[in-house]
């Protein structure tokens, strides 16, 4: 097996430092303002959570914006409204990956899912609510 | 430490579909233990998806990413027998990898 260091190619993070400010914000609005403006909702972006969670610690989500319905998409954020950091994940995706992410979160508790994208520059937005059993942080 | 990575790129269409399962326990750092101390953060902060030397994804996490990460994402110019690697860092120092070849 490669070590690690001779893996990770300095180039392959230097190009896009962490969004900080945003992963420390501790309200909705004040991780979508670290992220930029405000975005504004589009029907191109599919994001698909579950209605209900019954376990908030392993919640599936997919994002998928098909081809032409938004240009030159760079970012996708997956934000969690009631989480303690609403920010959960910020994806950023080369030219020639198509915008299709699944992953799963924490969610805490019942409340809103965001599905951010950075197309041209502009930001746009999808949101789904996750009823959720047994949150996701607890402990 | 360095983490294993269950990973699978397969070729459909023009289409790659990789999947990564890893191991890692994702701690938020606001979990107490049975003794009631705090159990420090643990969680990824990078990860990248590579084709050959190409990043084809990377993505920073915050710990609100679930306990053994699931990650799928989809890239177009891969052939069967490219090298697909997942490598990831965490908050703590640790790396992980993983890399299987399309197929």
């Amino acid at each position: 097996m490669l070590s690690t260091a001779a893996a990770l190619p300095g180039r392959v993070w230097a190009a896009v430092t962490r969004p900080e400010a945003a992963f420390g914000a501790t309200a909705l609005d004040e991780a979508l303002a670290a992220l930029g403006d405000t975005p504004q909702e589009h029907e191109g972006i599919q994001f698909m959570t579950p209605d209900i969670a019954e376990n908030g610690a392993v919640v599936p989500i997919r994002v998928e914006v098909d081809a032409g319905a938004l240009p030159n998409i760079t970012k996708v954020s997956v934000l969690v409204e009631m989480n303690p950091n609403p920010l959960a994940a910020s994806f950023d995706i080369p030219r020639g990956t198509d915008v299709y992410i699944e992953t799963r979160v924490k969610v805490a508790q019942t409340g809103n899912l965001y599905a951010v994208v950075e197309s041209d520059g502009q930001l746009f937005m999808a949101s789904r609510e996750t009823k959720v059993t047994l949150g996701g942080c607890g402990g | 430490m360095a983490g294993r990575i269950k990973i699978r790129a397969e070729k459909k269409g023009e289409l790659i579909e990789v999947k990564a399962l890893m191991r890692h326990p994702m701690e938020t750092g606001m979990r107490k233990d049975q003794a009631g101390e705090p159990i420090p953060a643990h969680f990824i902060t990078e990860v990248a998806v590579l084709h050959g030397d190409q990043a084809v994804m990377q993505a920073h996490w915050g710990a609100a990413v679930s306990a053994n990460p699931f990650l799928g994402v989809r890239f177009q110019g891969g052939e069967a027998g490219d090298v697909v690697r997942v490598v990831w860092t965490d908050n703590q120092g640790g790396t992980g990898e993983g890399e299987t070849t399309i197929r």
